[in-house]
């Protein structure tokens, strides 16, 4: 009865309907606001640099924090990446802030490998939130995203250009996570030296491809001041945790027997630009960018590599379905040829073995008739030289028994020669 | 405004640090007293950093994307279903009979029909699509007439996970799923039919569902309430989850702001898209001769109370759980199965993937 067909009117859609009246969705973004702050929100950036160029002082400042942590030291054998997670709350907002730091970064002779770890970092995480993706029973909304989101690149502050390894890990990591370059310890450049550097380096990473994160110009709310602000990229920024006294406020400095330098001064440096673009307007920009971009480009990589394609567009699901199938019954039939294989080298292993034990034992079946062999020659021959010796015995006891008759014969003869004798001088 | 907003002046006291590496973590100077669980360590920030203004960068993104919200009205003809997303959305949204000389033909199948629309207030761009379902429950026999619905709900889905497992895939899935199923529940005062019994039942499972009771202007409060008391009744007999599920609630505020829809539910509506004059005021009602029912009065009848819920305050909660539940229990649905029958997309995706890694 209930054959139903399902009628949809394109040709009405994407109508605009005036309102006659206050509905009330205008709600919504707050609704959605209000959601994600029960949710809480996660940040997690990640710190590259060589060691002392004031990472973590610079994690402090920006996130008006003490976070933990001695300042590593330079005898580190390989890069390795340190992350530690935490909570901050400001107002009604949670953040869950991971902060991962490099430890060893250029310190050692041959840096070929300095950026293979932090590649290998990044990808981890990428891969963690795909196989969540992909699980059939998966919690996704409540997964805690590890996902670098920014990755601030700590320049050192030589003033002339940019190092190759600089320049070899920016290269790799610009597709993968967004790169926000910035010049550590700037108090060491003075001013015209820094324009010169700035110049210097962003001429040297557009020669070079390097792409950068430019902080979006799309929406007419934030487009001016990231304009502008994408013009002094790279940031030079100085880092403090030390509240000086200046004038008759509290304010966080580097003292100097030359001077003082004020860390939230923006004639000073950078830093108030840097904290206004990584978390005041754009925080949200880097999470979505992360992944929408970063993370589908990973996404379709790493699936492409497996070997699934998006066939032509005419035969989209089914043809995938056998293109799966027939991909699928291949790893099966290659899963069963390596066992086949497995299977065959046993059964040659165990004959192998078992003609070594044939032999082994056969060897020992002649050697123990050797050996009998041998024990019954010896007794024979014991028995033989037995048997000459009782000849012997019995040659002799017969020449004794002999010689004994003799002599009795002898005697008796004697006697009875002498009895005759006797019998004869009688008469 | 509605809606649960936890509001707290200034910067507060760290709840808790969980550092990833093993090693031992040093206790930050501590200038208040610190309320966090023993074990964790407190961070305390020393001025304002602004991380609250990513709350203002998430609204004006959401404003610049806008939204989407997919709604269905189900119930039998005459009902009033589509005055009621009319008056829901103030505007002309569905197309409905206008005057007496028009024949309602009573479809002889049941058919869906999807009309979009864009609606904007106060700069905020909505997307919102109201699926009609005009024939359902009027055939003499109804078997099996919520399959069309049913197929259809799934198929919004199927299409949504058909996009999610490309491999280049859009940047924003265009989402037809559907948000909420508004079930027009007829006024006979007595108990549920076994029609909108199974219906519910089945719905429930895949989609979240709103009953109401249409027409209500037939019925007296107390009849109203002894109504209410029984469908609520029914619909807890036969373990039917109507939308604000029970076991999907968060945190205490959650519960307790659920609790009292929930004890309304089903609201008894009146739908009218016509405005009459009252004490001075043109307010949206129906005129009879013993009096104007005004619609927006919640002493008349209870539409301010479903339209807060469906679009003031629970708008995006219906999505989410869309979302987060019943899309999620159809996508493992539909891994399971096709894992066992032929291979479809994900699951040849999924299986192998989970074969390679555990190699």
């Amino acid at each position: 009865m209930a054959a139903a067909e399902i009628a949809r009117q394109v040709g009405e859609s994407c109508r605009t309907v005036p309102l006659s009246g206050h509905v009330g969705f205008d709600s919504l973004p707050d609704q959605l606001v209000n959601k994600s702050v029960n949710h809480g929100f996660c940040f997690n950036i990640l710190c590259v640099g060589e060691t002392g160029l004031g990472k973590s002082t610079l994690m402090d400042t920006l996130f008006n924090t003490k976070f933990e942590g001695e300042p590593a030291s330079h005898s580190q054998p390989g890069v390795q990446l340190k992350s530690s997670t935490y909570d901050l709350q400001e107002s009604n907002v949670n953040l869950k802030l991971t902060i991962v730091g490099t430890v060893g970064f250029g310190d050692q002779i041959n840096k070929e490998d300095s950026y293979k770890p932090i590649v290998e970092f990044i990808d981890a995480q990428f891969e963690a939130y795909l196989q969540e993706e992909l699980k059939i029973k998966r919690v996704l909304h409540n997964f805690h995203d590890a996902r670098i989101h920014a990755c601030l690149y700590f320049i050192a502050p030589t003033g002339h250009s940019l190092k190759s390894l600089d320049l070899v890990t920016m290269k790799k990591l610009d597709s993968k996570v967004n790169i926000i370059p910035i010049i550590a310890k700037s108090d060491a450049i003075s001013k015209s030296e820094l324009t010169k550097f700035k110049i210097k380096i962003t001429s040297e990473l557009v020669s070079n491809g390097v792409q950068i994160y430019q902080f979006p110009t799309d929406d007419e709310s934030v487009a001016e001041i990231n304009g502008t602000m994408n013009a002094h990229l790279p940031f030079a920024v100085i880092g403090s945790t030390e509240e000086l006294k200046i004038g008759n406020k509290m304010m966080k400095a580097r003292q100097y027997p030359w001077g003082t330098v004020q860390v939230e001064n923006e004639a000073h440096c950078d830093f108030v630009k840097l904290r206004e673009m990584l978390i005041r307007v754009n925080m949200e920009d880097l999470r979505e960018q992360t992944h929408t971009r970063h993370y589908e480009l990973y996404r379709r990589c790493k699936l492409e590599e497996m070997g699934f394609k998006d066939t032509d567009p005419d035969s989209k699901p089914f043809s995938l379905q056998e293109t799966y199938e027939a991909k699928r019954n291949e790893f099966l039939g290659e899963l069963q040829k390596k066992e086949e294989e497995m299977r065959q080298m046993f059964v040659q292993r165990v004959k192998e073995k078992e003609a070594e034990l044939k032999e082994a034992e056969k060897e020992l079946h002649e050697k123990f008739d050797r050996l009998k062999k041998l024990h019954q020659d010896e007794k024979k021959k014991l028995e033989d030289k037995k048997k000459s010796l009782d000849d012997e015995v019995n040659a002799f006891k017969q020449r004794k028994t002999a010689a004994e008759l003799l002599q009795s014969q002898a005697q008796q003869a004697g006697g009875s020669q002498t009895l005759k004798r006797e019998k004869e001088r009688k008469n | 405004m509605h809606g649960r907003e936890k509001t707290k002046e200034g910067s507060s006291l760290v709840p808790g640090c969980t550092s990833m590496e093993e090693k031992p973590g040093q206790p930050a100077p501590e200038e208040t007293p610190s309320n966090a669980p023993p074990g964790t360590v407190g961070r305390e920030l020393f001025g304002y950093v602004g991380i609250e203004a990513v709350l203002d960068q998430m609204r004006i993104k959401t404003m610049k994307t806008g939204f989407e919200f997919n709604i269905m009205v189900v119930g039998q003809s005459g009902l009033g279903k589509s005055t009621m997303v009319n008056t829901l959305f103030k505007s002309k949204v569905s197309r409905k009979p206008t005057g007496p000389g028009y024949e309602e033909r009573i479809p002889q199948t049941m058919q869906l029909q999807s009309v979009t629309h864009v609606i904007v207030e106060k700069g905020v761009k909505m997307k919102l699509t109201v699926t009609d379902t005009p024939g359902f429950g009027d055939q003499i026999n109804n078997e099996n007439c919520w399959d069309p619905i049913v197929k259809y709900i799934k198929e919004q889905y199927e299409k949504y996970l058909r996009e999610e497992i490309l491999i280049s895939r859009k940047r924003k899935i265009p989402d037809t799923r559907v948000h909420s199923c508004v079930y027009f529940v007829p006024p006979t005062g007595h108990w549920l039919r076994p029609l909108d019994l199974e219906f519910m039942r089945r719905l429930s499972k895949i989609v979240n569902v709103v009953p109401v009771i249409a027409k209500a202007d037939t019925l007296t409060l107390e009849e109203r309430a002894e109504f209410k008391q029984r469908i609520q009744e029914d619909l807890k007999a036969h373990g039917i989850n109507v939308y604000p599920q029970e076991d999907l609630d968060d945190d205490s505020d959650d519960r307790l702001l659920n609790k009292k829809i929930r004890d309304k539910i089903p609201f008894a509506v009146v739908g009218a898209d016509t405005e009459h004059q009252v004490n001075g005021k043109r307010v949206l009602g129906r005129r009879t001769k013993w009096g104007i029912i005004e619609v927006e009065n919640p002493a008349h009848c209870e539409f301010p109370l479903l339209r807060d819920l469906l679009i003031r305050s629970h708008l995006q909660d219906l999505k989410d759980v869309t979302h987060n539940v019943h899309y999620e229990s159809y996508r493992v649905q539909r891994l399971n199965e096709s894992n066992q029958l032929a291979p479809s997309p994900a699951a040849g995706l999924l299986g192998k993937h989970e074969m390679e890694s555990n190699l």
